[in-house]
């Protein structure tokens, strides 16, 4: 682990003998030239932190915990300004909030939360069998628009996607996500009905995809107006009709920008891909040792590359047999290998939550994960090996990943 | 002046780290100190109760002169001793957890 006490390199792209990483000469591409450094966004149970270091990904600077004593269910940077940032900050006692920061972290100003449904609440199912009414409590994703500076939208529970077009200052729901006519069917998992996914289409501004938990995916693609559920494919053995249009309890979606048109999913059970915006699913499970998770990634370079950490079951939430593994599958599922250098490979029972695995932008491709034990491992050679960055913070429910210039 | 305590992850947020003292015209209330709280530091609007309906927080609750006001009605006067400055009006977060 490299402490908080290490100089920060944040803006500098330079390599060098002196900083003792290699004997060898070193090369530099012309995209560590460009890109320079990464910023690790973490979000825990108790306060938010923030991870630096220069394109080697070795000597990281520790800054936190912000927020302290706040659950941050996610932070983000927007590609547009890459030093505006937002966080989610709840807690059980004062309820939401939204900060953003506009110098990279370094200061932060709540900006607005409040989340009000458009028009009549409505009501879903609830555990019962009964309708309830839907009722705002936290906001569990946010995603800044890949070309607005101002443009964010969050993902919330109880079920629902805001728009915001004036920096988070204020919120408007797209209402008709939830005005969709299975909305009254949809019900919550154990974790609550979050939507917790916001996939945006780079190729085309009026597509987005999301995910709620229990229901599934939906899309649009008149930027928010009307929505479909596209979860054809997906077999759930925990509702009545297994293959049911909504009802699945997809955990997690993950694209990569050059093939928009691919979607991988990491569902409850089941890792799936869909070859045509979400069209039609199918399994790629494959040789998983388990195919329950959360989070599922695409490499940054290779899109055929993916990244999933199986967890035991639904009841058993931690790596089987206690071993910590990574798998990455080089064809787009069904072959998967295990990742395992450097990461616990005895008596390890901690989660890795769904927003907690992200990749960043330099070559080689680097990777990070967050779990329910405070660890944050990071590997800067696509996954081949790890090394923890901190591990003793609190929970981590989110991880996000900047790459500076 | 009305006296108000704010929980310290309260004060942290409205980065006032002290108690706030309102003036307020009129009946002093729940509501009215609430206002006059979230006219003063906009940054506590729903932290406290409700932005639309005006609920209290479950886990806030508001105490006075050694009384538990949390059910009180929002509209009903506060203690004197509170209108007139000698007792604070206390605005906590609710033991909650293990």
């Amino acid at each position: 682990m490299i402490g908080p006490k290490e100089k920060s390199h944040e803006r500098t792209s330079q390599r060098s003998r002196s900083r003792g990483q290699s004997t060898k000469p070193v090369i530099q591409t012309e995209r560590e030239r460009v890109m320079s450094g990464v910023r690790v966004l973490v979000g825990t149970r108790k306060g938010a932190f923030i991870l630096t270091s220069d394109a080697q990904r070795a000597k990281w600077k520790v800054s936190g915990p912000h927020f302290a004593g706040w659950e941050i269910y996610h932070l983000k940077g927007s590609q547009v300004d890459p030093n505006r940032l937002y966080a989610s900050q709840c807690s059980g006692w004062f309820g939401q909030l939204i900060q953003r920061s506009d110098d990279g972290g370094k200061t932060w100003e709540p900006v607005g939360n409040e989340f009000t449904y458009e028009g009549a609440t409505g009501t879903h199912l609830w555990y019962d069998g009964t309708q309830h009414p839907w009722e705002f409590k936290r906001v569990w994703h946010l995603e800044p628009s890949l070309t607005e500076r101002d443009t964010v939208y969050a993902g919330v529970e109880d079920a629902a996607l805001f728009k915001s077009i004036d920096g988070g200052k204020s919120w408007q729901e797209l209402a008709g996500l939830r005005g969709h006519s299975s909305g009254p069917w949809w019900q919550p998992g154990a974790g609550g009905m979050c939507l917790h996914t916001i996939v945006l289409d780079p190729s085309n501004p009026g597509r987005m995809f999301i995910a709620i938990s229990a229901a599934g995916v939906f899309r649009t693609d008149d930027a928010g107006q009307t929505w479909r559920p596209i979860n054809r494919g997906l077999v759930s053995e925990q509702i009545p009709d297994p293959k049911a249009e909504v009802g699945h309890c997809v955990h997690r979606i993950a694209m990569h920008p050059s093939r928009p048109n691919v979607l991988f999913m990491q569902k409850h059970w089941d890792v799936m891909r869909s070859d045509d915006s979400g069209e039609n699913w199918h399994e790629v499970s494959g040789n998983l040792p388990t195919d329950f998770g959360f989070p599922i990634d695409v490499h940054t370079h290779e899109p055929e590359t993916i990244y999933v950490i199986p967890i035991k079951s639904d009841s058993e939430h931690y790596p089987p047999e206690g071993k910590l593994r990574v798998y990455r599958s080089r064809t787009g599922g069904n072959e998967w290998e295990a990742l395992t250098k450097g990461l616990p490979q005895e008596y390890c029972y901690v989660n890795v939550l769904r927003d907690a695995l992200c990749v960043d932008a330099l070559d080689p491709c680097g990777l990070y994960f967050g779990t329910t034990g405070g660890q944050v491992y990071g590997s800067a050679d696509a996954g081949d090996s790890w090394s923890p960055i901190v591990r003793d913070l609190p929970a981590v429910l989110s991880v996000e990943v900047q790459t500076l210039s | 002046m009305i006296r108000v305590v704010l929980p310290a992850h309260l004060r942290t947020l409205a980065r006032f780290d002290d108690d706030v003292e309102l003036q307020i015209e009129g009946p002093v209330t729940q509501r009215t100190v609430l206002d006059a709280i979230e006219a003063r530091f906009p940054m506590l609007r729903g932290t406290i109760r409700d932005h639309v309906t005006k609920k209290r927080r479950a886990f806030v609750r508001f105490y006075a002169c050694e009384e538990d006001l949390s059910n009180e009605s929002p509209d009903a006067p506060l203690p004197d001793a509170v209108a007139a400055g000698v007792e604070p009006f206390l605005v906590i977060g609710a033991m909650a957890g293990g």
